[in-house]
């Protein structure tokens, strides 16, 4: 827009561009060049330290074949599939619930909000705390009586990962609650009102007119929980480390451990490749759909 | 976003209109059907989120022998603050047994100069992209933002060399650095956004004025934007204290962060667990956030609308 009315020349904005040095570099140097130098090294069969020796594909084929990481990416497959549909949902619930001009609406968002100010190192460790079988919920429902009751997520292989999933709603749905309450408050009370005089019930106006309204608000925030998800990491490393077993592996903590406990830079370098294939298969359709049209439009 | 709804308040009466009939909305009654299942829900959903933290308060202050024996949700008989000043002062790392005092020292020195630095160099950064916009910028900056969705393990490594060869891998300073660099985006992104709603006119009267590029960011656009600076102040806080990953990558042991020491406290697989100790040391660690959060309120609710809504 500024470049239009103003002239620009070089030596005028010289001190604009060495301001810009920084982020030029982030930019170039770490962002994109470390992307690629990453990428081509996955090429490669280095191990403890990066060598030019290139081997095709065998570091992918290896990666696909290693339970370890097919079982990662099951866990993060139903992972971020849980976690998009309960953060959402229970998200958008709680958001309708305080948008309905109640009293303590801030000490409740307060509540709601607070775990997401905390690391999930804090969050894994409350809920490995919570869900140990011998003092936590399980061991209180059977002294309460019920001694065959079974609930100990984290030491069974098959559910490990929904005990995860646990610890992650509880830190995570404050913030989409709050993207959604500014999104319903970003709606015009008119629609409210002419809604309310056609006797149109609560419901009906939100899952036909106000959800289709706040389209742009939901796919800023899948986009947001979406990416969040890929990284998971530090949760699992705390609340499980992985186990038992490998029952709780996920990609992010495959390629930690690859690069810097295994000494197995190839696989690191392959499956953060897999990585970033993955979150560009969700991003370039946003990025497409969302800035893409607007230009033209 | 942040503002309490206040009800369309009644149009004001005027004499004659007074007795034609009641006007502006039927008074509410307090205790409706509608009321008590809004606020049940909410209620039992907010004790749900409360319960972790009042866990995690409880066992902290019990001793051992009665965790032992009672169960995790019931109030301490005999409160003692014995596992607070073990999990500060004593609680092991492998052969290191100083507390989490010094993880807490370490991410102190980690993340005052982090923040300094991080929003400095974004608010410039920002400035020059919403003022002195320059032909390739925009370049730029789109791949800080998309540098900002790529999963931080496509980068490790090539920061890890990047480090080893200007000799700062393993100490607070490469540490400072990374978190620069990846709180860039982010920040950029706000300080852009921010700065780009200022008035224009201010800018053009500085720069007929004759103010040059530092002139105008400090005299003009810095005091005119304290409450996003208290923003990324916030958001960096919270985001570089909360910190893992970089942490446990890029420091030595020495110097890890209290995020980095207390899961090597709790997860430790030596010794005798002790549970108290445990939520001691993770409540003392996420305190600090916790404190920023309280004390912020609207400003962090601001800060993360910012961080998410898109430019």
């Amino acid at each position: 827009m500024h470049e239009a009315r103003r002239p620009n020349p070089l030596f005028r904005n010289l001190s604009a561009k060495i301001a810009a040095i920084p982020m030029i570099l982030t930019a170039l140097v770490v962002f994109a060049g470390g992307t690629i130098w990453t990428i081509i090294y996955s090429f490669t069969n280095s191990r403890l330290l990066p060598r030019e020796n290139f081997v095709g594909l065998d570091q992918y084929e290896r990666l696909w074949s290693s339970s370890k990481w097919i079982i990662s990416i099951q866990n993060l497959l139903i992972y971020g599939v849980c976690l998009l549909v309960f953060s959402l949902v229970v998200g958008f619930l709680l958001a309708a619930l305080l948008d309905q001009k109640i009293r303590f609406e801030n000490t409740f968002r307060t509540i709601f909000l607070y775990p997401f100010a905390l690391s999930f190192i804090v969050t894994g460790l409350v809920w490995q705390w919570i869900l140990n079988p011998q003092f936590g919920v399980e061991g209180i429902v059977r002294s309460l009586g019920w001694t065959s009751f079974s609930f100990d997520p984290l030491y069974n292989a098959d559910i490990v990962i929904y005990g995860i999933l646990i610890a992650a709603l509880w830190q995570s749905t404050g913030l989409i609650m709050c993207l959604m309450l500014a999104g319903l408050r970003g709606i015009d009370e008119d629609i409210w009102k002419a809604a309310r005089v056609d006797g149109i019930p609560m419901w009906k106006t939100y899952a036909f007119i106000v959800i289709p309204m706040m389209r742009p608000v939901f796919i800023t925030t899948l986009v947001i929980i979406a990416s969040g998800i890929v990284k998971v990491y530090d949760l699992v490393v705390a609340q499980t480390g992985g186990g038992p077993g490998i029952a709780s592996e996920v990609p992010a903590k495959y390629v930690y451990d690859a690069m810097f406990l295994s000494q197995n830079l190839g696989q690191g370098f392959a499956a953060s490749t897999m990585m970033l294939l993955t979150v560009l298969i969700v991003l370039i359709p946003w990025a497409y759909l969302e800035f893409g049209g607007k230009k033209r439009g | 976003m942040a503002d309490v709804t206040i009800p369309v308040s009644a149009p004001p009466v005027h004499a004659d209109e007074a007795l034609v009939g009641p006007s502006g909305p039927r008074p509410r009654k307090v205790i409706s059907r509608r009321n008590i299942i809004l606020y049940g829900t909410l209620f039992v959903v907010a004790v749900y989120y409360l319960l972790p933290l009042y866990v995690m308060i409880v066992t902290s202050l019990k001793g051992m022998p009665e965790i032992r024996l009672g169960n995790i949700f019931s109030p301490p008989v005999e409160i003692t603050f014995q596992p607070w000043v073990k999990a500060w002062a004593e609680a092991c790392t492998g052969l290191n047994c100083e507390g989490l005092s010094r993880g807490f020292w370490n991410s102190v020195r980690i993340t005052v100069p982090s923040v300094v630095l991080s929003i400095a160099i974004a608010s410039v950064n920002g400035y020059a992209l919403a003022n002195w916009r320059f032909k390739g910028a925009d370049v730029f900056f789109t791949i800080l933002i998309f540098g900002a969705f790529i999963p931080y393990q496509v980068m490790l490594y090539p920061i890890v060399i990047m480090l080893r060869e200007i000799g700062l891998y393993g100490g607070l300073y490469g540490l400072i650095i990374v978190h620069c660099i990846f709180g860039m985006p982010i920040l950029t992104l706000l300080f852009r956004n921010y700065f780009t709603s200022l008035p224009e006119e201010l800018f053009k009267a500085a720069r007929v004025d004759g103010a040059g590029f530092w002139g105008i960011y400090f005299k003009i656009m810095l005091p005119m934007s304290l409450p996003i600076f208290v923003v990324a102040v916030i958001l960096q806080v919270t985001g570089i204290w909360n910190d893992f990953l970089f942490g446990v990558v890029y420091t030595r042991p020495d110097y890890y962060p209290m995020t980095v020491q207390l899961n090597n406290i709790v997860n430790s697989v030596q010794g005798v667990k002790e549970y108290n100790v445990n939520m001691a040391a993770t409540l003392l660690t996420g305190l600090v956030p916790l404190i920023v959060y309280f004390i912020s309120g609207k400003l962090f609710v601001r800060g993360i609308a910012a961080g998410a809504v898109k430019g």
